[in-house]
């Protein structure tokens, strides 16, 4: 009985916002909570089926991107004869806004719940622009 | 289907898998599917059903399988942390509730030889089919 704010559907990732992949499955959007501390941010993610040696996380400049592979042991032998959820990998992208101490970070998968701890980084050094008069 | 459809799909998509689940997706409009929590994936042979949901981050103690007969039922819940003071939440998207959904399966149940697994957030529940109730075969006699 899940309430109304939570959708209880998996969300499949649209056509337009995703790559062309050599991999033909589905891809969904997992569901995630991020929380925002003094320290830094922790993003969880809902990814059941994954397991930490088939989860991919990347950073680029402050694009956090989630990939988590699906391997499916679909029972041998037997027909599928009620689907209310589709399998497929999950895949999120994340603009982050802050400074991220990369060398900090730290994630786990434990029963299929991806935890990533960002830590934000000690300040950056302000650079002063000096302006200079024009004639 | 249009080739921009199969473009969309995937150039190495099979069209029969693609048209069982197109039909799948058809017969589920005429009989709407309750989508009732937790999400569930039911496979059958002639002597077993194997039932698959994904409910990650859940402890096996919190989760509750009953049999009877032909109905399956999981309980369980999962319940989200409470920030701690200097935390706020930006997005809260995950599900944390408390289910309780009942499953019919096609045949009985032997309720004895139930066996459940929970793997990498993934409730993998195989339910062989009770003695009674599997088919008969029945000899003809020849003269």
């Amino acid at each position: 009985m899940a309430n109304d704010t939570q959708d209880t559907k998996k969300k499949e990732v649209e056509a337009a916002q995703r790559d062309e992949r050599t991999r033909e499955r589905r891809v969904y959007t997992p569901s995630a909570d991020i929380i925002e501390g003094k320290n830094g941010t922790t993003v969880i993610a809902d990814i059941p089926g994954v397991d930490e040696s088939s989860v991919d996380i990347t950073l680029e400049k402050n694009i956090l991107e989630i990939y988590g592979k699906v391997n499916p042991d679909i029972p041998q032998d037997l027909k599928l004869v009620m689907s209310e959820y589709g399998i497929g990998d999950y895949h999120r992208r994340f603009a982050l806004s802050d400074e991220i101490d990369r060398d900090r970070i730290q994630a786990t998968v434990k029963k299929g719940v991806l935890r990533l701890i960002l830590p934000r980084a000690e300040k950056a050094k302000t650079r002063k622009i000096e302006v200079k008069a024009g004639d | 289907m249009l080739w921009s459809e199969l473009e969309r799909l995937g150039r190495f998509v099979d069209p029969w898998r693609e048209f069982e689940r197109m039909s799948r997706d058809l017969s589920r409009m005429g009989a709407p599917a309750t989508h009732d929590f937790p999400l569930v994936n039911v496979w059958a042979s002639a002597d077993k059903a194997v039932v698959t949901t994904e409910a990650a981050g859940m402890n096996p103690e919190d989760i509750d399988i009953s049999v009877a007969d032909e109905v399956l039922s999981i309980k369980g819940k999962r319940l989200s942390d409470q920030p701690k003071d200097d935390e706020t939440y930006h997005r809260r998207e995950r599900w944390a509730v408390q289910f309780s959904k009942n499953i019919v399966l096609p045949f009985r149940i032997e309720n004895s030889k139930v066996e459940a697994k929970y793997q990498k957030g993934v409730l993998t529940i195989t339910l062989p089919r009770a003695e009674a109730d599997k088919p008969k075969k029945i000899a003809i006699a020849s003269e």
